[in-house]
């Protein structure tokens, strides 16, 4: 089976860059899973971990933070406005902040953006665990 | 010692003292050139990736024209102008070009019956426009020298939801954004640039000279829904690219500034050694001719 060239591209630098078998990603519509040979996507990403499976078989976890990606002749470009490797993630700087935006009143809009992307960040450092770093 | 002498010795110290001090801001800036540079190279595949991706999304959705991105309201009333200046001075004419231009700008856009709201970055803009009693939409300062991507996102989305918002609401038809483009460490100029609404152009691609046209995409959930989710991603992005720029360029400007005081003390202490040199010749001459007067005094 043929492989993907994906990129991990956020606002302030490119992420990561390599190649992997699977790319899982999840879109408003909901999750949407890339191999080799799909046709092209370009689709919006909502906040959620992203997973990567490389060649050897391991599974890495992004933080995707809003943003979209594109499919194209077995490229896949991942562009975020904010991402996150699972290795840079401060998982005791996240639980802060989740408390945090807990404790806010429910219908304040920032707090609940703020509750996801810790969640987000928690669930990707969490998974990540033991997991080769690249 | 002699008065005159210790005035200038004075002088030489106190001129001394200034150019350490500009000597170092020039090294400073010159080490944050680099580092500006470094991120504003970092944040290009971003731009390019998102650049396709809204024309693609462009060319299929179906009626680009009537997309807030695109289209222009009939009657324009109010347009946002977001100047970025420096937090600090020492910078030569760094903010006042930026500010100058803003306001050529301003006058512009006056003349086309709009009316103006300015946002401002950088403490020096801010400055200029609390000190005219001028109403500025926003107030950004704390961070120019090195900007954050959460800094670029506070700002576009106060921005977006200026756009967002019914004229008669007093939201604005267009986006505008001033910035000192980054051309080389010796040259910068300041740049204006609509952000919003955004041209159109039909474009042929030219296949023979490599280009591509764009794939077929199949878009999720629609070409129209990811146009609209696009469209706070790039003015995020142009937000940051300007503050990236204007950054590296108020470091260049910086390092210029402090360059030439740094070579103007220079010059200064040479001028004053000379003259306290001559000072202390004098006194010399002046001590020899009366020692030799008094003895010939005493001699005769």
């Amino acid at each position: 089976m043929g492989q993907l060239n994906v990129a991990v591209v956020s606002a302030e630098r490119a992420l990561w860059r390599g190649t992997a078998k699977s790319v899982v990603a999840k879109t408003p519509e909901g999750e949407i899973g890339i191999l080799s040979g799909h046709e092209p996507v370009l689709a919006l990403l909502v906040e959620s971990p992203m997973r990567i499976e490389l060649e050897d078989g391991t599974k890495m976890f992004v933080a995707v933070h809003g943003g979209f990606f594109s499919v194209d002749s077995d490229n896949v470009n991942v562009i975020a406005g904010t991402a996150e490797l699972a290795e840079s993630i401060d998982v005791e700087r996240a639980k802060a902040a989740m408390e945090r935006a807990k404790a806010a009143s429910e219908d304040d809009v920032e707090a609940a953006s703020a509750l996801k992307r810790a969640e987000t960040r928690i669930s990707v450092a969490g998974v990540a665990k033991g997991v080769s770093s690249h | 010692m002699g008065a005159q002498l210790r005035v200038y010795r004075r002088r030489i110290r106190s001129v001394q003292a200034t150019k350490k001090i500009t000597k170092a801001m020039e090294l400073i800036a010159s080490s944050r050139i680099v580092k500006a540079q470094q991120r504003l190279e970092a944040s290009t595949p971003y731009l390019i990736q998102l650049v396709q991706a809204i024309s693609a999304a462009a060319t299929h959705a179906a009626d680009v024209s009537k997309h807030p991105l695109t289209a222009k309201a009939e009657n324009q009333v109010r347009a946002a102008v977001l100047v970025v200046t420096a937090d600090r001075g020492l910078a030569g004419a760094y903010s006042s070009n930026a500010i100058k231009e803003s306001e050529a700008l301003s006058r512009n856009l006056a003349e086309k019956g709009m009316k103006v709201v300015p946002y401002v970055v950088g403490r020096k803009g801010v400055g200029f426009f609390r000190f005219r009693d001028r109403v500025m939409g926003g107030e950004y300062t704390g961070f120019t020298d090195q900007p954050t991507y959460a800094d670029a996102q506070r700002i576009g989305g106060d921005l977006l939801n200026a756009f967002l918002t019914p004229t008669t609401e007093g939201g604005v038809d267009e986006i505008h954004l001033v910035y000192t483009h980054f051309l080389n460490m010796a040259s910068q100029e300041t740049r204006v640039r609509r952000i919003l609404p955004l041209e159109v152009v039909d474009e042929k691609v030219d296949l023979t000279e490599g280009g591509m046209p764009f794939p077929l995409y199949e878009f999720e959930p629609s070409p129209e829904a990811v146009l609209d989710g696009l469209l706070p991603q790039y003015i995020n992005q142009m937000v940051w690219l300007g503050l990236l720029m204007s950054a590296a360029s108020e470091h260049a400007a910086r390092r210029r500034a402090m360059k030439s005081a740094t070579d103007n003390a220079e010059e200064l202490i040479r001028s004053l050694t000379r003259q306290a040199n001559q000072a202390r010749q004098a006194e010399i001459t002046q001590e020899i001719s009366e020692i030799v007067g008094g003895a010939d005094a005493l001699s005769a």
